[in-house]
């Protein structure tokens, strides 16, 4: 008996080559038109945002290494990824983060600094989406948000307001997870809500190789992208370290979305350069090999050449890199000022409404402590 | 099945206002036509007065006065559309209100609690059907980990009123994981709130109450009680959701039970007052918060407490009540606080479940232990 076809493979869409030469694959082709509409100031965003993820990310781990954070989680050599994917957004879309996506909160308009209050341990949430570019929180159980994020895009059907005609008020969701949250139940049940429902949605998977130190292929034996057909709609696999195939295909993903298309999915191929969190050690399960191949393919430096050859001035890049270094400075030096909160704040939104328990222990508590107020010198 | 309890006399103590909580709800959506009254368009009577109704259909008829009074109240679960579930409970909702406000989802547990908290986050106010108590746990992740704690993370800014609905509990002979009790589960989840009615009146209105707190609410309802009917008062609850209630009284000893149980300690009373003894039965109602105190002020006056339950006893409801009435009603006690449960097995085969489930007769067995004292 002929062993089965087992041939399992999806194109890699790209427009910029590791090089850092606009050559668009023959699947990238169509995204060409939407990359040449964006103006120089955008294009220069892109490269800002980047680098000032990749400098945040080196303050982070200080503060991490000075134990002024309980953890950092890096994105180094996903910045790609997510500027594009977060560009592509427009204002009234919804965002449903993993907890990897510190530069597209900023993005939207988010303070780091929200961001360092969670992982410096006095706060389990930090901000309210809607004041803050409708980003929503950080989500540390894998996949759950993916389901937040199709429940909300219901909603959005649910109250016309989407599939209007008017790509200035038709909302959408991205939800942003990894390759190992692929493998939860949760990313599954969504896909098929999603499916079902059709609803107004884009799922981005950050393909970063490793869930902490495990390699995608035990998650899966074929491409993640080709799971979306499976659950009935678009799957693309793109380079996710391409800036502007990440903005391009998750521009048209959106907008689709918006007018009423459906859900669809999108592959970022990319790697994470460093650790999952400060408290990992990849030098234990991967090569070095594995870690110089990615780096010739860096996101940033790719850019930065076609940045380059398009006209951006070494003064451009300075400032850019002045600019990236005050935004750290400032970030760690307000995260060393993130006030303890009371302990009133354990009780005090367990519950919308009253109830007995909280009020007693509440109270409780505090005859308690303040019962030492006299040893307390 | 069972219809031996007499409903007249709960309904009564809900007119009189037994445990001297009878505050009407002040949550319920206002102006909703009759429940079981004909067309929507009929003018809605100033007073409905008093139905006799199943559980299943006062379920029905509170939720449908819920969809009624606000449109962003969804109904979410597996068959509950042109079915009207597994046990009917939502007969008919789908035709009135169509499938956009009653949903037949995806057969996916974790995927309806899951996308329900999305919808919430939009403002919706979704009421989740469980198919079966033993189902639930495929959601059991997504209720503990994210419904229970929305509100804290967002700071108060974000409410999850969403409602879980579980068949729960035995008596009705099925197979594995369809006879279950999880109830304590979830009561000790912080963030969640946990009720359970014992009548078709109370079922009626605490249905409302469930989907009108802006809290998420597990709303456990005793299968077995399903279709006995009872008088439903369609004008006046009689109670706050949290509030537990004195549902007979009497001088000797307490009975503290929920949901199904209350029938059986009702039994057990009855027979206990052939035999010359007084006892008083308290109806929980809610689980998370419970509201204790008209089981102290009867445990103060009688002086002994049992408790029973269907689901295990270790580590349960009932445990929780006997160490807070011993901490509470230390020096009113007569007797250590008895626990009457199920066994710590799994729910067994149905061929065996009355020797499982507390009966009257094991009811009895601790009134007569904790009398002995």
């Amino acid at each position: 008996m002929p062993a089965r076809e087992r041939d399992f493979t999806a194109p890699t869409v790209q427009l910029l080559t590791p090089e850092g030469e606009l050559r668009a694959t023959p699947e990238a082709e169509a995204y060409l038109p939407l990359v040449e509409a964006l103006d120089d100031a955008t294009l220069q965003r892109f490269y800002r945002d980047m680098t000032v993820s990749r400098r945040l990310d080196v303050a982070g781990a200080n503060l991490q290494r000075q134990g002024q954070l309980a953890l950092w989680v890096p994105s180094l050599g996903q910045e790609a990824a997510q500027v594009g994917s977060a560009h592509a957004a427009r204002p009234q879309d919804h965002i449903f983060p993993s907890y990897r996506e510190h530069i597209v909160g900023m993005i939207r308009g988010l303070d780091p600094v929200r961001i360092l209050s969670l992982l410096r341990g006095v706060t389990l949430g930090g901000w309210n989406p809607e004041e803050n570019g409708n980003f929503h929180l950080y989500t540390l159980v894998l996949a759950s948000q993916t389901l937040h994020s199709t429940g909300y895009a219901m909603g959005l059907q649910f109250d016309g307001a989407t599939a209007t005609g008017d790509p200035d008020v038709d909302q959408a969701v991205l939800v942003y997870y990894g390759d190992g949250s692929t493998s939860q139940g949760d990313a599954n049940e969504a896909l098929v809500f999603a499916s079902s429902y059709q609803t107004p949605q884009v799922f981005f998977i950050q393909n970063n190789q490793w869930a902490i130190s495990v390699p995608v292929s035990r998650q899966s034996r074929s491409p993640l992208s080709l799971r979306g057909g499976g659950f009935g709609m678009p799957g693309i696999r793109i380079d996710g370290n391409d800036v502007l195939v990440s903005y391009a295909v998750t521009r048209r993903a959106l907008e689709e979305a918006r007018a009423g298309d459906g859900p669809s999915l999108i592959e970022a191929l990319t790697y994470r350069m460093g650790a999952h969190t400060t408290a990992d050690d990849p030098t234990k399960y991967r090569t070095d090999a594995e870690v110089e191949y990615w780096q010739q393919r860096d996101p940033i430096s790719r850019y930065r050449t076609w940045l380059g050859g398009k006209g951006a001035s070494a003064a451009f890049f300075d400032e850019v890199d002045e600019e990236a270094s005050d935004i750290a400075a400032d970030v760690r030096r307000r995260a060393l000022e993130i006030a303890v909160p009371t302990r009133e704040k354990m009780f005090a939104h367990v519950y919308s409404e009253p109830h007995p328990l909280m009020a007693e222990q509440a109270a409780w508590l505090d005859a308690f402590e303040n019962s030492f107020d006299g040893d307390a010198e | 099945m069972s219809a031996r309890i007499d409903e007249e006399v709960r309904v009564t103590d809900v007119a009189n206002g037994a445990s001297g909580l009878d505050t009407p709800s002040a949550t319920r959506p206002a102006e909703a036509p009759a429940a079981a009254a004909p067309p929507v368009d009929s003018p809605a009577p100033a007073v409905r007065g008093v139905q006799t109704l199943s559980m299943a259909k006062a379920i029905n008829a509170g939720l449908r006065e819920a969809l009624l009074g606000d449109d962003k109240v969804l109904l979410m679960g597996e068959d509950i559309g042109p079915l009207g579930g597994v046990f009917r409970v939502t007969e008919g909702l789908s035709a009135e209100f169509g499938d956009k406000r009653v949903l037949d989802t995806p057969l996916a547990e974790s995927g309806i609690v899951g996308t329900a908290i999305g919808l919430a986050m939009r403002g919706y106010r979704p009421v989740i059907e469980i198919q079966f108590d033993g189902f639930i746990f495929p959601a059991f992740d997504q209720i503990t980990t994210q419904l229970s704690r929305q509100t804290l993370r967002h700071d108060g800014t974000l409410s999850m009123p969403i409602v879980i609905r579980v068949p729960y509990g035995g008596h009705i002979g099925s197979i594995e994981h369809h006879q279950e009790s999880p109830e304590a589960y979830f009561a000790h989840t912080p963030g969640l709130r946990v009720v359970s009615p014992s009548s078709p009146h109370d079922a009626y209105w605490m249905i409302q109450e469930a989907i009108a707190s802006n809290d998420p609410v597990l709303f456990f309802e005793p299968k077995s009680r399903y279709w006995p009917k009872g008088p439903v008062d369609l004008d006046h609850s009689g109670l706050p959701l949290h509030a537990s209630r004195v549902v007979r009284q009497g001088t000797d000893v307490t009975l503290v039970g929920h949901g199904a149980m209350v029938a059986t300690l009702l039994q057990a009373a009855d027979i206990a007052a052939e035999e010359g003894r007084s006892v008083e039965v308290v109806d929980l109602r809610s689980l998370s918060p419970i509201d204790y105190g008209p089981l102290l002020d009867s445990v103060n006056r009688t002086g002994r407490l049992v408790v029973a339950q269907e689901a295990y006893g270790n580590v349960s409801i009932g445990s929780e009540i006997a160490a807070t009435v011993a901490e509470r009603a230390f020096y009113s006690l007569e007797a250590p606080v008895l626990r009457v449960s199920g066994f710590d097995t799994p729910f067994p085969p149905a061929a065996l479940e009355t020797e499982y489930l507390p009966s009257p007769d094991r009811v009895l067995e601790a009134v007569d232990r904790s009398l002995a004292y």
